[in-house]
């Protein structure tokens, strides 16, 4: 059994919120510079100002977005590792207080959502955990804006529906809220499970690379098809209109009970911030 | 164009929707839970954190000021959060309103009762926003951190006309 000590997790975990908060994964620039072609005028100028500010942002260490978001953390605790001076969720949630603390970041969770007071931690982080075999713990942080996170839906269609349901429902979501989500988006779809899970099947399928292939075939054409559609849509970068709607649709499904179809979409703004870390 | 706020809340005729501008002068930042303040202030006839008149509301909460900088990532945050605000707001004098994304009908109906504008700043580039900030000075609300209301001034800033002072919206379906 390998033993680690939470020190080292916190320290992980620390400088895990200033690096995410900082630089853009390669992917999400390359895409964004790739789309440059499909867009004029002001829309073109949007995604130059984006990539321009993804420079900044990494050569000065200043946060992407002023919004550092909800401190997202999916785990692959292996079975044969253990903390002996405390616990992952605890470890993970003092990192997240003393990165946003010493990084400038932003410190946006309240205590209660109707009271609605600063926790001034930017704490509780959302933490999910997968037991997995092996004595490593991957760490992955996604830190996500309120803006993309609010036009994010779930619906519980019924089976008859089929995929022409689900695309309708996808398209549908994308069309009335996205405009307010900062696209070019990255969306997340959740097919099949139950209520409480989809939404994180949703969520988790954003941490894909783009330009990634989908390892179920069908769902790797739907991907592409449902990424053609919403960007016939004419929603644009930042929602005035163009071709650069969403810059990947990522989907992953689970097995479900024979009377339900559970979909759940998660929209990812342009500032895509994922980093994973082995320990 | 490059534009001052000054010469702007005179004369908002000379913007059209989709007009890209770089504007210059103090705006005031107020959010979610600022706005929700400067409401009850209103309800009870108190006194407000800055003179209204003519002013500029900028949607954004900031991250902190690293050491050496005036501030830190300002981008905008989604405007239509505020929309249940803004009319009261723009009839208490508020002739500018910058943040992202669309608005309500009513909203868009005052700017245009009130010759008003709403201009729009790419979300996700705090980062170079920033650049455009030259001074900060936190003016209430200390209390809510982030959502407190700080007087920038700004040189610059990279804004397109969302809603002119006629109605045109960028948004329309």
């Amino acid at each position: 059994m390998r033993k680690i000590r939470s020190k080292n997790i916190i320290e992980v975990v620390k400088s895990l919120c200033a690096q995410a908060n900082y630089e853009l994964p390669k992917d999400v620039l390359k895409s964004l510079k790739m789309n440059l072609i499909y867009e004029k005028g002001i829309a073109k100028n949007i995604l130059e100002e984006i990539i321009q500010n993804a420079t900044i942002a990494k050569n000065e260490q200043i946060p992407l977005c002023q919004d550092t978001g909800t401190a997202n953390f999916f785990v692959n605790l292996g079975k044969d590792v253990y903390i002996d001076d405390g616990n992952i969720y605890n470890a993970i949630n003092k990192g997240v207080s003393l990165g946003y603390a010493d990084n400038y970041l932003r410190k946006s969770i309240v205590f209660d959502p109707i009271e609605r007071k600063n926790t001034k931690y930017n704490t509780p982080a959302n933490i999910y955990v997968d037991i997995v075999s092996g004595d490593k713990i991957k760490i992955t942080f996604l830190p996500k804006g309120g803006g993309s996170e609010n036009a994010s839906t779930l619906k519980m269609l019924i089976p008859s529906i089929g995929w022409a349901g689900v695309k309708k429902f996808v398209l549908n979501v994308i069309n009335d809220g996205s405009r307010n989500a900062c696209p070019p988006l990255i969306v997340g779809i959740g097919v099949g499970g139950d209520f409480a899970s989809i939404g994180l099947l949703a969520k988790k399928a954003l941490l894909r690379r783009i330009g990634s292939k989908n390892k179920n075939k069908f769902y790797d054409v739907k991907e592409r098809e449902l990424l053609t559609d919403i960007n016939k849509l004419n929603i644009g970068p930042m929602g005035i209109g163009g071709k650069t709607t969403a810059l990947a649709v990522f989907i992953e499904s689970k097995p479900t009970h024979i009377a339900s179809l559970p979909v759940a979409v998660c929209v990812q703004c342009h500032s895509c911030r994922r980093k994973t870390v082995i320990i | 164009m490059r534009i001052n706020l000054d010469k702007l809340v005179l004369s908002t005729e000379i913007l059209k929707v989709k007009q890209k501008i770089l504007l210059s002068g103090v705006i005031y930042t107020a959010r979610d839970a600022a706005h929700k303040r400067i409401i009850d202030i209103l309800d009870r006839r108190g006194k407000l954190p800055f003179d209204f008149k003519n002013a500029a509301i900028y949607y954004c909460g900031p991250t902190p000021a690293k050491p050496g900088t005036v501030i830190g990532s300002c981008g905008p945050t989604t405007s239509y959060r505020m929309d249940v605000f803004t009319p009261k707001i723009i009839r208490e004098g508020v002739k500018v309103l910058i943040g992202k994304g669309s608005r309500s009908d009513n909203v868009i109906n005052s700017i245009k009762e009130n010759k008003a504008i709403y201009f729009i700043v790419t979300g996700g580039v705090g980062a170079l926003i920033s650049k455009t900030v030259k001074k900060v000075d936190l003016i209430s609300f200390k209390d809510l951190g982030p959502e407190a209301i700080y007087r920038l001034e700004i040189i610059d800033m990279p804004l397109i006309v969302a809603v002119d002072r006629c109605g045109n919206n960028i948004f329309k379906k």
